[in-house]
């Protein structure tokens, strides 16, 4: 099963690599990894998409709260949660294609960001599955380059992780 | 400034190497095992002018920390290395892996090249956060003079508390001698760290109703009840129910050896009834173990045989790893043994004494196999004869070291320990060469006692250098050397699963150990026929200011038994009458 885990962690240098460090020493799956400051410039907060059986889960959230460094954990799998990824990708736009790539960028509400005589760079937003469909939809000879960032999360409504 | 008292500093300007002495003072630190070097001369320059502790200086890194581990095993109180940069710290790391499978609190201090050359390849240079960051419970780097004091004090705290283990701070070396205004902190609050101490009381409840409802229990102890100091209220709640009882290697000594519900060890060397116990149980409290490998074998075999588990960890990460468990309490195992007592004891005749009875019935017939036998009439020294003797010779009073093989295996199986914290072992890691310096550790912290290492040829030849210090400190360890020419325990796996290639397994051109202690200025005696043993165990731990190296020459082909290969399931064990 995809689980998406939140959590908050002391700003610390290292605290990263104590979490891949985890990971890879107990052979966990990571999808994907991202991480940032919030508004309070002590805490990073931390998005992880992994891949295990019920059990792993469990203690892939267990070892994640022995560490030191982290203050509060979510995994927001277990409710309802709204999810969403950047994606830039740079396509081939020339003659013809031009018109083509535009169009589908409007369908997938990306936006294009960059132009030049031959490329387009488009911006597109949402969830994982989203920006796969994309990718399925346009030519893929005409992609020079994607570049994803990885999935952030947040509860629905009243479901906050915050200290 | 040294011997001006805590308020007197409290305020003053202080160097960094100042400041650390002071707070392991202030953190009343008695003891410190070391090894000076570069990064931290200035360190040590304070620690000459000092007089709130002692130093005890080893002679491999590797051994200041086992000292160390040795010395919290034995006390529960946090044991203190202190090493330099690079291959210091480096040296460091088996030690530190070793009290981290353990659950051991240390705080390490490793010195650190100056801030300005952290990533240059200076000299003596390693990344010693990243290289310990898998083996221990957490690590600093000080970049600040201004969160040294903190930070030294929130490794104590961590290393304490909770599942305890080590905790590494690692100092640059200009922050040893920039300033700044010194406070120790009394106490401190992390919000990311918290460890919980209360289990639940409605999980309490329905364990114990679990228990006493119970037709074949079982009481499964492990380090945790040693390291929570809980051994009181484990033996009193086993006594209470009437029910067997087994200790994990690392558990030894929290429920007494010699008591008539104990079964023995279990595991991979564990007892015949002890195992099948465990594999037969209908209902099973595990307190402070965790189901790891050496001890229930494959876990789909332990699943097999249906069964209730209730288990009692600080540390929610133990539970449910290995095994599924229906009743989980996380909490201080002494506090929740407590309130397991109370509630025992108000409804323990409600227990199904006659299914019970059958039970025992049922262990007794186990342990007529009498699978600890041996060959008592050889002429051949037979290992397990000598650990027997040295149990009554020491009248089961010796604070017993081992090191890692066959030999660590016989000494748990014959010297029955009544006491918690006289047993101490690698467990988790395996460390060939903890012997010797974890015993330094555990005699310098109680003179005056009986503290033996009961070691191999093999593993005692990896740390044998601190037979000096022992001599700088007058440390009258007595080393019972079980010499069978081999790596036994690589010998005996193997004999079963090799078809008897042994592959490097023999020890040649080793040193004369008599002659070689007697280099180091120690007493050094050889033994040879089964005759001698009790006379030469007797005139050693007689020698009471010196340390003895006592070389046994013990049967090259003898085995431990019972053995559940690796793999197999708890109660699929090869015994010796099988052979």
């Amino acid at each position: 099963m995809r689980h998406i885990i939140s959590l908050l962690m002391e700003n610390e240098a290292g605290a990263l690599s104590r979490v891949a460090g985890l990971f890879s020493a107990r052979g966990y799956n990571i999808e994907s990894l991202t991480v940032a400051p919030t508004e309070d410039a002590t805490l990073s907060r931390m998005t992880i998409v992994t891949r295990g059986s019920e059990e792993v889960i469990e203690q892939i959230v267990k070892q994640l709260n022995k560490l030191i460094d982290v203050v509060k954990i979510l995994d927001l799998s277990d409710g309802s949660h709204i999810e969403r990824e950047l994606m830039l990708v740079k396509v081939r736009a020339f003659g013809k294609e031009r018109e083509e790539m535009k169009r589908m960028a409007d369908i997938f509400r990306g936006r294009i960001i960059d132009v030049t005589e031959k490329t387009y760079t488009i911006e597109v937003t949402g969830p994982g599955t989203k920006l796969d469909a994309f990718i399925e939809a346009i030519d893929p000879v005409a992609i020079l380059e994607t570049v994803r960032t990885g999935a952030s999360g947040i509860g629905r409504g009243e479901r906050i992780l915050k200290i | 400034m040294m011997n001006n008292s805590l308020e007197q500093v409290t305020g003053m300007e202080l160097t960094g190497a100042e400041i650390t002495v002071r707070c392991l003072m202030d953190e009343g630190v008695d003891l410190v095992f070391g090894y000076p070097g570069g990064a931290v001369l200035n360190i040590y320059d304070e620690i000459f002018k000092q007089k709130g502790f002692k130093h005890i200086l080893v002679r491999h890194e590797q051994a200041a920390v086992h000292a160390a581990d040795g010395y919290a095993r034995s006390t529960g109180r946090v044991g203190v290395a202190l090493v330099t940069s690079g291959p210091g710290l480096t040296n460091a790391v088996t030690g530190i892996a070793t009290a981290y499978m353990d659950s051991i609190p240390l705080v390490v201090l490793s010195g650190q090249v100056p801030t300005g050359a952290i990533g240059m390849d200076a000299f003596q240079e390693v990344d010693a956060v990243g290289i310990t960051r898998p083996c221990v419970k957490h690590n600093f780097l000080v970049k600040d003079i201004r969160d040294l004091a903190i930070t030294i004090k929130k490794a104590f705290h961590i290393a304490a508390t909770g599942r305890p283990g080590p905790v590494l701070v690692d100092i640059p070396k200009d922050i040893t001698a920039q300033k700044t205004a010194y406070s120790y902190p009394e106490s401190v609050v992390m919000r990311s760290y918290n460890a919980i101490v209360k289990g639940h009381s409605g999980q309490i409840k329905k364990a114990a109703q679990m228990l006493l409802e119970a037709k074949r229990p079982m009481i499964y102890s492990g380090g945790g009840v040693v390291l929570g100091n809980a051994a009181k209220q484990l033996t009193e709640l086993v006594h209470l129910l009437g029910y067997p009882c087994t200790n994990t290697l690392m558990g030894l000594g929290a429920f007494p050896g010699d008591d008539k519900q104990f079964v023995g060890m279990l595991g991979m060397h564990g007892t015949y009834e002890a195992n099948m116990a465990m594999q037969h149980c209908d209902v099973l409290l595990a307190v402070g173990a965790r189901f790891d490998d050496r001890v229930i074998g494959s876990p789909d075999h332990f699943a097999r045989e249906s069964r209730r588990i209730i288990h009692i960890d600080i540390d929610p990460s133990s539970i449910a790893k290995r095994v599924k468990v229906d009743v989980p309490i996380v909490g201080d195992v002494a506090a929740v043994l407590d309130e397991m007592i109370k509630l025992v004891r108000a409804g323990r005749e409600k227990r199904d004494t006659e299914s019970v009875g059958n039970w025992w019935t049922q262990i007794n017939e186990w342990r007529a196999r009498d699978c600890l036998r041996y060959d008592r009439a050889s002429d051949i020294i037979k290992p397990q004869y000598v650990v027997e003797k040295m149990y009554e010779v020491t009248g089961g009073n010796a604070w017993v070291t081992t090191d890692v093989g066959q030999h660590q295996m016989w000494a748990a199986q014959f010297y029955k320990f009544n006491k918690p914290r006289r047993w101490v072992t690698s467990g988790g890691l395996g460390t060939m060469g903890f012997g010797l310096p974890a015993a330094m550790g555990v005699q310098l912290a109680h003179p005056g006692e009986t503290v033996a290492c009961i070691t191999g040829e093999s593993s005692i030849q990896m740390c044998i250098q601190e037979l000096s210090t022992c001599l700088q400190y007058r440390t009258p360890i007595k080393i019972v050397s079980l010499n069978n020419r081999y790596m036994g325990m690589v010998r005996q796996w193997q004999e079963f699963f090799y078809s008897n290639r042994y592959a490097e397994s023999y020890m040649d051109s080793l040193p004369d150990f008599v002659k070689l202690a007697e280099a180091y200025g120690h007493v050094g005696m050889k033994i040879e026929k089964p005759a001698d043993v009790e006379g030469a165990l007797r005139e050693a731990f007689a020698l009471k200011d010196r340390l003895v190296f006592m070389d046994f020459l013990t049967d090259q082909s003898e085995n431990v038994f019972p053995m559940v290969p690796s793999g197999a399931g708890i109660s699929e064990m090869i015994l010796a009458e099988d052979l």
